[in-house]
Order: C-alpha cells, then sequence, then structure tokens
C-alpha cells in the first residue's frame, strides 16, 4: 500500500524495495550508468591499488626475520613498485569520481526535469490535492538527498566491493584457511544487517515525510503572511513551525542513532575478525602452514576487508536516505495522469472560431457526489453565451470540463465537432483558452507577463517580435493609458504573484495575455471583484476587444455580462435549468427572469 | 540563541568566517559536543592504543609463538588484550556518532526555528519582496548545508587527539620512523588549503542556484492553474531545465575538484606508510628497532588513512556550509523596522476606539525621484462611526489603512486609537483592538473552525457561528459535511472568491475589535450581502469601520466618505453630499455607468 498522505492523490512515496527502487531511478534517469564498464574496470585499477601496502608489509617483514643478504637493494625495488602502484591507483580513482560525479548529476537533472514536468501534467485536480511547498520539495530537496548516494555512495560501494575482492584474492593466495575463517565470521553479522538497514530505512523515510510537513507548514507561514501578521497569529505561528522543526530534529536524530548502532555493529564484527585471525593464524603458523610476514599481512588484509565492510555500511546508510527520496520523486513521477492527450490525434480542422457541443454531460469529483448532471449546451461559432446561476450550481466545474482541466465522468464535450479526448493538448491549449478569475502573475515586468508563453507558440520568435506584438496588444485593448500611469510602463516589475498591483490591474495583464495567445474559444470566469471604476472601464473595453469574432463561454457573475451575451444558460445544483436569448428568458417569467429583475432593483437604487 | 544585539551573519574573512561558525555551532549545543568530542577523543586514543597492541602481539606473540620460543595457547592472552581494546573502540563510536547526530541536528533545528521567528515577525510588505521559493530553500537546504560541517567535525577533532598520541607513540619507538611517518602531514595541509580555496567559490555558486531552482519550481507550482490554462507547460519546463542544468554544470564542477582532490589525499598515508617500511628496515638493520615496530607503526599509517580524510570532509564542508549560513542569516538578521511598542492599552472588547491620524505622509525613492505616496493627511473617525476611503488606483488609500495596524510606519505622523499611539503599543495590544481584512483572504489547510479562530481555544462553536451569521456565509457552512469542523483543503481552492471574503470578515468578526478596516474585502461580494454584513456589523457590533471600497453602493452605506487623489484628501462628506457637489467624485464614482451609457449609445447610433 502506497502511504496515504492526507487526502493528497500523490502518494508520500513508492512502495518500491530498496533494490527495485535503484532500479526503477537508474531506469527513469539511465545516464546515471553511462559508460559503466569503463569506469568498473577503471574501478578495479583503483582498487588493486589498495593491496599495495599489505604486500610490501609482508615483503619487510619476511625480509627482516629471514634476514636476506641485500635487504636495502631489495626493499628499494619493491618500494619504487609499490609507489608506481599506489600512483596508477590513484589517478584511477580521479578518473572514476570524475566519470561518476558526471554521470550523476546528468541524471539527476533530468530527474528532476522529469518530475517537475509530470507534475504539470497531472490535472489541477490532483495538484491541488498536495500542498505547493511538498511538491517544491519533490523536485528539490528529495532529488539532493539522491545525489550524494549517486556522486559518493555509489564510488564507495563500488571500490568497497571491489576491494574485498582484491583482499579475498590476495588473502586466498596467502592462507584459504583464514579466508575462510574471516568469511565465516562475517556472514552473521550480514545476516543481522539486513533488519538493522529495513529500521534505518524506516526512518529515514520518517525524515523525509517530516521535511514535507514542515515546508508545508513553513509555506503556508510565507504565503499567508498578511493574514499571520494582521491577526496577531505570530505566535501561534511561529509554534506550528517550530513543532514541525522538532518533529523533524527528532525523526533526524532517531535516524541517525539507528545509524550509528548499525556502524557500530559494523566495526565490532570487523575487529572481531582480527582476533579470530590472531588466535587461529598463530595455531596456522605453528603448524607450519604460514609465515609470520604472511599472518602479520593477513592482519593488514583483514583491516583492508573490514574497512570496505564498514564502508559499504556506510553507504548502505546513505543509501537507504537516498531511497527515501527516490521513492518520493519516483511517486511522483508514477502519479497516473488523469487526462491523457491521445495517441492517434484526429486531423485538426482549421483555426477560426469554433463551435461547442457539449453532450449528456455529468461530471463528479472523485469520491464524491455528482456536481453535473445531464449537461447539454451548444455554442455556435463566434457566438457569445453566458452561464449563470449560484455558487456551487457547476458553472465553475463545467468551465474546468470545457477547458479539459478534467473529463467528464459521463458524456461528451466537443470542439469543432471532434471530442475534446481526440484534440491533441497542444491543439486544445492553443485554440481553447481559460482565464481563471485571478490571473497569477509571475515576478517579472508587465510586458514579460503579457508575452508570456509566446515563444511556444511561435518557436523561434526574436525578441523584437515579442515586444511588437505586445505593444500591438496593449495598443489594441486601450491599455496605454492606464500604463502611462505606472512609473516604469510596461516595463514595471509587478512583484511576487503580482502583489504590486491592484486586483483590476492583474486581470487587465491576464486579458492582454489571452488576447496575443489568439485562442478561438475563450471559457472566462469573469472576476467577481468591483475594482476602481476607471479600471473597470477600462477591462470592459478590452474583454469587448478580446471577445471580438471569437466564441465565448463567460461564468458571469453580473448578469449585465449575461444581458450582452447572444445565448444565456441558467443552471442550478448541476443541471442546466434554463436557457435561451436573454430576452426569450426573461418572457419566461422564470428563474432568469427572477435574477435579472432582483439584480435591476438592487442597481437601480444606486443611480441618481 | 543570539540575542537581538549580535547579527546573527558570521563576521570577517572567509578563514574567521568558517571559525565562527564551527565555535559558535559548539558553544550553542556545549552539553552535547562535550560528549561528542570527548568521545571521539577516546576513539582516537584507543585507535592508536589498537595499532600498538597489534605491533605488540607480532612481536611479543606470533613471531616467538612461530620461531617456537612461546606457547600457542599463550595467544588467548594476547588476543584478549585485542578484544577489550575493541570492545571500548566500539562503545566510543556509538557515543561519538549519536552525539555528532544530535549536534548537527539541533544546530539545524535552531536555523529553521530562527528562520520561521522571522518569517511570522516581518510584515507583509517584507514577504512581498521576497521570493517564497528562496524562504523555503533557506529552511531546508541551506539550514542543512549550514550545519554539514558539524558532521565529520567531531570525528576530526577526535583524529586530533589521535595524531598527538600517533606522534607520541612513534617518537617513542623511533625518532626517524616518526619522522618519516609524519612527513606527510605538511603535504596533506598544503593539499587541504588548496583545496578548500578552489572548492569555496565554486561550492557557493552551487548553493546559489540551488535557492533558484527552488524559486523557480515554486512559482511555477504556484501557477499550474496557468501554466494548464494556456498549455504552457514546455516553457515552464524549459524554465526549469535551464536552472537545474546550470545547477549540474556547478554541481559538476565542485565535483571534479573533489575527484581530483580525494584520491591524492587518499594515497598520501599510503606514500607514508611507504616510507615507514623503508625508513623502518634500515632502522631494523640498523639495530634500532624491531619487526614489531614497523609494523605498528605501518599498521597505524594503515589505520589513519581514513580519519585523516576527516580534515578533507571538513574543509570540504566548511566552505558549503559558510554560504549555507550566511544565507540564513540574511533572512535572520533582517531587521523589522516597525518594532513593537511595550505600553499594553486595556480596551474592553467590543468598545469601538477613535482613530485619529494626524499629519501622515509617507514616502519612498527609487529611480525617479522621491514619490509621494500620502502627504499630509489629517483625518479623524469617531468612535462607532463608519469611513469609507475611495479614490483610484493608486492614490494611496491601500497605504493609509495599512499603517493603523502597523502592516508599515509612516515616515511622518502619528496615529492613535483612543489616544494611544499605535507606534508604543505592544503587538498584541494592537491585534487584539484593531482587525484588518485585506482583499485576498489566506484560507489555512483546516476546518473552518480554525480558519475563524485561528487557533484559538478561548472561542466557543457559539461564537463562531455568531460571527459566520453575521458574515453571512453560516448558510454555507451548514451545507459542509462537517458544518464547521469541515476541513477546507490548502488555500481553500473550492471556495469562491465572495466565500473566502466572508470567511476572511467572520475571522474578523468573532474577534470583535474596536477597529475594524476592511481593505477593499467586500469586492467579490454582490451589493445586497455587502450591504446585508454591514448592517449587521453596525447593529450589532460596536466598532469603528473604515472600509476601502469602490462601488457607490458601499459609499451609501458610510457615515462619512473620504476622498483621496494622489496621496492627498480632496473630499470629505456623506455620499449624498459629495455627489452633487463634488465633480471629482462624481466623475469617480459613475465612471463605469457612463462608459456604458455611451456605449448603448454608440449601438444605438449604429443601428
Amino acid at each position: 500500500m502506497p502511504d496515504s498522505n492526507n487526502g493528497s492523490h500523490i502518494a508520500s512515496a513508492s512502495n518500491l524495495g530498496a533494490i527495485a527502487t535503484v532500479r526503477r531511478g537508474i531506469q527513469l534517469t539511465p545516464e546515471l550508468i553511462n559508460g559503466i564498464w569503463l569506469t568498473l574496470a577503471l574501478a578495479v585499477l583503483a582498487a588493486a591499488g589498495k593491496v599495495v601496502i599489505p604486500i610490501t608489509v609482508q615483503q619487510a617483514v619476511d625480509a627482516t626475520t629471514s634476514g636476506a643478504e641485500n635487504l636495502l637493494g631489495e626493499i628499494t625495488t619493491v618500494g619504487t613498485i609499490a609507489l608506481i602502484a599506489i600512483a596508477v591507483a590513484a589517478l584511477s580513482t580521479t578518473a572514476v569520481n570524475i566519470r561518476l560525479v558526471r554521470n550523476a548529476e546528468r541524471g539527476l537533472a533530468r530527474l528532476r526535469q522529469q518530475a517537475f514536468r509530470h507534475i504539470h501534467r497531472l490535472s489541477v485536480l490532483t495538484q491541488n490535492t498536495e500542498r505547493r511547498g511538498a511538491l517544491v520539495s519533490r523536485v528539490t530537496s528529495d532529488v539532493d538527498t539522491i545525489s550524494l548516494f549517486v556522486q559518493w555512495g555509489g564510488i564507495m560501494l563500488l571500490t568497497s566491493v571491489l576491494q574485498l575482492v582484491a583482499a579475498t584474492a590476495v588473502m586466498l593466495f596467502y592462507s584459504w584457511q583464514l579466508t575462510i575463517l574471516v568469511w565465516v565470521t562475517f556472514i552473521p553479522f550480514m545476516f543481522l544487517l539486513r533488519p538493522a538497514q529495513r529500521r534505518v530505512n524506516v526512518s529515514f523515510t520518517r525524515v523525509r515525510s517530516r521535511m514535507g510537513d514542515l515546508l508545508g507548514a513553513v509555506s503556508e507561514a510565507i504565503v499567508g503572511s498578511s493574514t499571520v501578521y494582521s491577526y496577531g497569529i505570530a505566535d501561534k505561528t511561529r509554534e506550528k513551525i517550530t513543532t514541525r522543526v522538532n518533529e523533524h530534529r527528532s525523526a533526524g536524530v532517531q535516524a541517525m542513532t539507528h545509524v550509528a548502532y548499525s556502524f557500530a555493529a559494523g566495526v565490532f564484527a570487523a575487529n572481531l575478525v582480527l582476533v579470530v585471525v590472531v588466535i587461529a593464524g598463530a595455531y596456522l603458523g605453528v603448524a607450519g602452514n604460514i609465515t609470520a610476514g604472511q599472518l602479520v599481512a593477513f592482519l593488514f588484509l583483514t583491516q583492508l576487508f573490514t574497512g570496505p565492510v564498514q564502508l559499504a555500511t556506510e553507504v548502505l546508510n546513505e543509501l537507504q536516505n537516498a531511497v527515501a527520496g527516490w521513492r518520493r520523486v519516483i511517486a511522483v513521477i508514477e502519479t497516473p495522469i488523469d487526462v491523457t492527450s491521445p495517441e492517434n490525434s484526429v486531423t485538426q480542422p482549421p483555426r477560426g472560431p469554433g463551435a461547442l457541443t457539449i453532450t449528456d454531460v455529468a461530471y463528479r469529483y472523485p469520491g464524491g457526489d455528482l456536481v453535473l448532471n445531464d449537461v447539454n449546451l451548444h455554442v455556435q461559432a463566434g457566438k457569445r453565451v453566458a452561464v449563470v446561476g449560484e455558487t456551487g450550481s457547476g458553472k465553475t466545474t463545467l468551465a474546468k470540463l470545457v477547458t479539459r482541466f478534467a473529463d467528464p465522468t459521463h458524456g461528451h464535450i466537443a470542439f469543432d465537432g471532434i471530442d475534446l479526448k481526440d484534440h491533441s493538448q497542444e491543439d486544445l491549449r492553443t485554440r481553447i483558452l481559460l482565464i481563471p478569475q485571478e490571473g497569477f502573475l509571475f515576478n517579472a515586468t508587465i510586458a514579460e507577463n503579457i508575452a508570456y508563453g509566446i515563444s511556444q507558440r511561435h518557436p523561434g520568435i526574436t525578441q523584437e517580435n515579442i515586444t511588437q506584438t505586445v505593444h500591438q496588444a496593449i495598443h489594441e485593448l486601450g491599455l496605454t493609458p492606464w500604463l502611462s500611469t505606472l512609473p516604469n510602463g510596461e516595463n514595471t516589475e509587478v512583484g511576487q504573484r503580482g502583489e504590486r498591483l491592484s486586483a483590476g490591474e492583474r486581470q487587465l495583464i491576464a486579458l492582454a495575455r489571452a488576447y496575443i495567445s489568439g485562442a478561438d474559444l475563450i471559457v472566462m470566469d469573469e472576476v467577481t471583484s468591483a475594482v476602481d471604476p476607471a479600471t473597470e472601464v477600462t477591462i470592459s473595453r478590452a474583454l469587448e476587444k478580446l471577445m471580438d469574432g471569437k466564441s465565448t463561454l463567460t461564468i458571469a457573475h453580473r448578469l449585465s455580462t449575461a444581458a450582452a451575451s447572444d445565448h444565456v444558460v441558467v443552471m442550478d445544483s448541476g443541471r442546466v435549468v434554463e436557457q435561451g436569448t436573454h430576452e426569450q428568458l426573461l418572457a419566461l417569467q422564470g428563474r432568469y427572469s427572477a435574477m435579472y429583475n432582483a439584480w435591476i432593483s438592487q442597481t437601480t437604487s444606486q443611480q441618481h | 540563541m543570539t540575542s537581538q544585539n549580535t547579527p546573527y551573519a558570521l563576521p570577517g574573512s572567509q578563514t574567521r568566517q568558517s571559525i565562527t561558525l564551527m565555535t559558535r555551532g559548539i558553544r550553542n549545543e556545549w552539553r552535547i559536543y562535550a560528549i561528542a568530542i570527548a568521545a571521539s577523543g577516546v576513539f582516537g586514543l584507543i585507535t592508536v592504543a589498537t595499532s600498538r597492541v597489534v605491533g605488540h602481539l607480532t612481536s611479543s606473540y606470533i613471531i616467538p609463538i612461530l620461531d617456537g620460543n612461546r606457547s600457542v595457547a599463550t595467544i588467548w592472552a594476547g588476543a584478549g588484550i585485542l578484544f577489550a581494546v575493541i570492545v571500548a573502540l566500539v562503545i566510543s563510536i556509538v557515543f561519538r556518532r549519536i552525539f555528532a547526530a544530535q549536534g548537527t541536528f539541533h544546530l539545524q533545528a535552531r536555523h529553521r526555528r530562527a528562520l520561521g521567528n522571522k518569517f511570522v515577525e516581518l510584515p507583509p510588505a517584507w514577504h512581498r519582496q521576497t521570493s517564497p521559493g528562496k524562504l523555503l530553500s533557506n529552511v531546508s537546504s541551506d539550514s542543512e548545508a549550514a550545519t554539514s560541517v558539524f558532521n565529520p567535525l567531531p570525528f576530526m577533532l577526535g583524529v586530533v587527539v589521535m595524531l598527538i598520541a600517533a606522534a607520541v607513540m612513534l617518537f617513542s619507538i623511533d625518532s626517524w620512523l616518526a619522522l618519516s611517518a609524519f612527513s606527510i602531514i605538511p603535504i596533506m595541509i598544503i593539499a587541504n588549503l588548496f583545496f578548500q580555496q578552489k572548492m569555496t567559490p565554486a561550492v557557493t555558486h552551487a548553493q546559489e542556484l540551488r535557492g533558484e531552482v527552488s524559486e523557480v519550481a515554486h512559482e511555477s507550482f504556484e501557477a499550474a492553474t496557468l501554466v494548464k490554462a494556456m498549455g504552457t507547460e514546455d516553457t515552464e519546463a524549459k524554465r526549469f531545465d535551464t536552472v537545474t542544468d546550470d545547477l549540474e554544470k556547478a554541481n559538476v564542477r565542485a565535483g571534479t575538484i573533489r575527484a581530483v582532490f580525494d584520491p591524492i589525499i587518499d594515497a598520501l598515508p599510503n606514500i607514508g606508510a611507504l616510507l615507514v617500511l623503508i625508513v623502518g628496515l634500515q632502522r631494523v638493520s640498523a639495530g634500532a628497532a624491531t619487526a614489531g615496530d614497523i609494523v605498528s607503526a605501518a599498521y597505524l599509517m594503515s589505520l589513519l588513512a581514513v580519519p585523516v580524510r576527516s580534515f578533507g570532509w571538513v574543509l570540504a564542508e566548511l566552505p558549503r556550509s559558510v554560504v549555507g549560513y550566511q544565507r540564513v542569516a540574511q533572512v535572520v538578521d533582517t531587521t523589522n523596522t516597525v518594532t513593537p511598542g511595550t505600553h499594553n492599552m486595556t480596551l474592553t472588547p467590543g468598545e469601538p476606539a477613535e482613530v485619529k491620524l494626524a499629519d501622515i505622509g509617507v514616502s519612498f525613492t527609487d529611480e525617479h525621484g522621491t514619490q509621494h505616496v500620502l502627504q499630509n493627511v489629517t483625518l479623524t473617525i469617531t468612535a462607532g462611526t463608519t469611513m469609507v476611503l475611495m479614490g483610484r488606483t493608486g492614490a494611496g488609500k491601500s497605504t493609509l489603512v495599512s499603517l493603523i495596524p502597523r502592516l508599515a510606519d509612516p515616515d511622518q505622523g502619528t496615529i492613535t486609537i483612543a489616544d494611544h499611539n499605535v507606534a508604543e503599543l505592544t503587538r498584541t495590544a494592537l491585534s487584539n483592538s484593531v482587525v484588518f481584512v485585506a482583499q485576498s483572504t489566506f484560507i489555512f489547510e483546516d476546518t473552518v473552525r480554525t480558519n475563524v479562530t485561528l487557533s484559538d481555544s478561548a472561542y466557543t462553536d457559539e461564537q463562531v457561528w455568531e460571527a459566520l451569521e453575521a458574515a453571512h456565509i453560516a448558510d454555507f457552512v451548514r451545507t459542509l459535511p462537517k458544518g464547521i469542523n469541515t476541513n477546507l483543503g490548502e488555500r481553500g481552492s473550492n471556495l469562491s472568491g465572495g466565500q473566502r471574503q466572508r470567511l476572511a470578515i467572520a475571522r474578523a468578526l468573532v474577534r470583535r475589535p474596536s477597529v475594524l478596516i476592511l481593505d477593499d474585502a467586500t469586492s467579490a461580494l454582490d451589493p445586497q450581502v455587502e450591504q446585508a454584513i454591514l448592517a449587521t456589523v453596525r447593529q450589532n457590533y460596536a466598532t469603528t469601520v473604515i472600509m476601502v471600497a469602490y462601488r457607490a453602493a458601499s459609499a451609501r452605506l458610510a457615515d462619512e466618505v473620504c476622498v483621496l487623489a494622489h496621496g492627498n484628501i480632496v473630499a470629505r462628506g456623506t455620499h449624498d453630499q459629495l455627489v452633487t457637489t463634488n465633480n471629482y467624485y462624481q466623475e469617480l464614482v459613475m465612471a463605469y455607468e457612463r462608459d456604458a451609457e455611451q456605449r448603448r449609445e454608440d449601438s444605438n447610433a449604429g443601428l
């Protein structure tokens, strides 16, 4: 079972085992093991360098005890060879390290990019089940935890294993009995290692998920800073963050305590081998099976043998940490995309205002009630349709389905006679545009925000052309007078999320952005906010220009908008209850005419 | 905790910063580090002892036994000594590791708490200028980097003890042997210094890019709906690719430096061991040392191989730690210009207060010179009345009202509430009496109840419902599956703008403020709802209301309307007075109606 995550549709971690996780990780970014055979060959050379000293020691000790003639000459030769071997090993290590670092960084950059792309491909519904801060951690700190392992841990594990092999080979050359003994002493330890690793793994997973919680809490405090500040709840928010910080700390300390025990156990096992070798070696030596020099060399070799085993435990601990991060990233990448692009999209009809047909559409949120039922609606090419209804009547959901943010549970929506599901995503996004109530602005200038997306629609467009397009849009939409009131005009920085501008000004930018997108069907969630009347005038003029010659579907909050439309659809509790022209509906004396009359009496009461 | 006066940032040169980072950390968690360093020191001593024991075993047991000069059974006694030493070694390792980890995590948590304190303490104006992604990266990767040096640090300090003990031991055996073994130390120091010098800029750059990756990701995920609406997934992906590719390059650069340096440091103890063997053999043939001595010395070198690398680890982490620390410090050292006062006003909750603004001036200077946002604004709002501020975008209305709860301070002039200067009030006193509701409402990922009470358990369910009723959202809440205990999800993504604003008003009303400020906080409401809410407030809540609004309908509800233009008050009076006598006001409130009329005429003419 994937960990459930407070109703999130993105699992907090995949449920793959450690080895399967690494395998899946490599499968996702094969760059990690590019040229692995050459790297391995170099690593063999590097590991071989490690046995130089034990062999030299053996030579030295046996030389002293045997009382050889030309002691100095012999040792000089051995020393020179040893020095060369050490140098070769060092150079090989450098080459191995560089190769692995390059692969690791390439692979991880790719992994971040894949996860990032996948998050954007998920439906808004799925995205909204996860905190933004926590999503950020999936492409930042979670990947960082893998980095340590694939950069250094991978090398260590590789050389450790090779060193083990090299040490065992030399050991066998000196004494097969002792070699068996060394391995036999180690085997129980290896069995102990597995459950210990599992415990370490669980605790690292907890650390990662506490980090996600911490970032979630912090992100709330940052984004909600003005609420925190103006309602005087700084102390409570601080407490909440502190609790999360301390929970992460405890989880971290606990994980590292497990690591300390398993590492110490490794050291203990390694040194126990030393004791066993000393005792057994003495008996074997007396029996004439081994010389003093060989036995001493063996002590060095056990050091060589135990060093890697200790290091490997260390790396395996690091691996657990990496696997915890890797699983979280993989969980994101493996979250199914609920709104998919068709495998074979149909040939697209020519551009131009298109017709929209909604047939028998029903929709329910996963695990929820029907929010739309039995919706039938037709928007003729080039016509303006307004959808009215109370909050919760399903208007906004309808807009989401029409722009394919989600697919209907039942029924069909067709644009230009072709089911939305058969349009390629690219085509759909170019032709159908949603203008949400609150248009998001990037921390950039007004001009850059207006031009957002243009280089994707027109690859290779020059900066000059972009500027020209933006100027044209500003001019045609009548935004020049407004921009001239700003100190830097179109080059004014809008701040984080556009917060330096008023809601009305943000809306103007969203309209200009929509204008240059050149979409054929505009689906607009009308802004409900009252803005200053001068801006309101600018907005309504710009809107007029924007909708000129296009099919539009407006989620109308103002009945004046409905009155000015070609066709009005009235929704209630997820159903279409009335539709027709403004005049027809008034004549019907039903729901719409009641709403309209209430609105008229209220607006005229303000007039003088 | 660092006191208010000492800056969080590390002082002085790069070297001094590095040293201060380590000493400050150890001092802050001295109880933990006392144990960690002591355990590490013991570890160092025992490691050296191990080599001595192995040497002793060689010359006093193995060689005599193999030569038949000693009974083979005595080996058990020799091995027993070794076993005892090993047990002590393992215990010291457990202590060192657990306490080193505690130190690191406690220090990390300190950074994070310090950051959290600042995040909640600094005014919204500061937050608007700072990217949330960067702040998140301060909490995650910078805090982690700032403490990464503390992982190997206790070990390294233990290695210092180890080296001293090794030196003593080697010199007690033979000076030549000792000198040959330690000849590698100067080379090691030089190599390490060289490495640190190369590594610092590389790591600094990488850490900056890490922050940028987080910034781009955060902004892009925030914009997810827009990205979907415009189909700009590829644009976003490219933007992210650029920063991640840069990070990759920077990491590869740092990694390459390390890849070259590591094997050198690795090889040095081996070369040392080789020297020991060559020199040792000469000493043996000169009769100055025994084979056991050489074995001890060489074994020691092989034992030192991993520990001496700890200097490299510390030096490798230091630049990254300093950079991370300074990035954290940059936030923690930000001074809040709006410093709370000490005066504790006691206003009865639910008792309206008079608000006086005297000679208020706010200006800022940019490349275009000094801009006056507000100039000589003097205004008194009588306790219990409703004042509506009108004016075009940029007239200074929001700035003016934001001064009352001290979201910012004016450059000139004073503001008093019931004759108390707001600048002298404590933050609690101020937020208890003045509640500010902004246009956009932040909804916490929590229940309706918590979103209204903001986790203050002093409010009863009845009070919550009463506030929800007054904000005309009670009916909606009753339709929710668990009523006020329904979780609203992240940032209330399923609520409409109007619902969010009503919730924000309930949040304000439950506090029964003496002064209620609505900064365009009713903009998403239907005019009838707005009027109904304001009527309830006037009837049931004794409070002074100051409201920024655009609609004529809102203005009609006010006891007084104040019109701002270019930072100055240009007119005051009731709506009825102003609409008949003041041209600017007429222009302001009727612009939309006029435009609509104009267009109707145009289209009629066209027919």
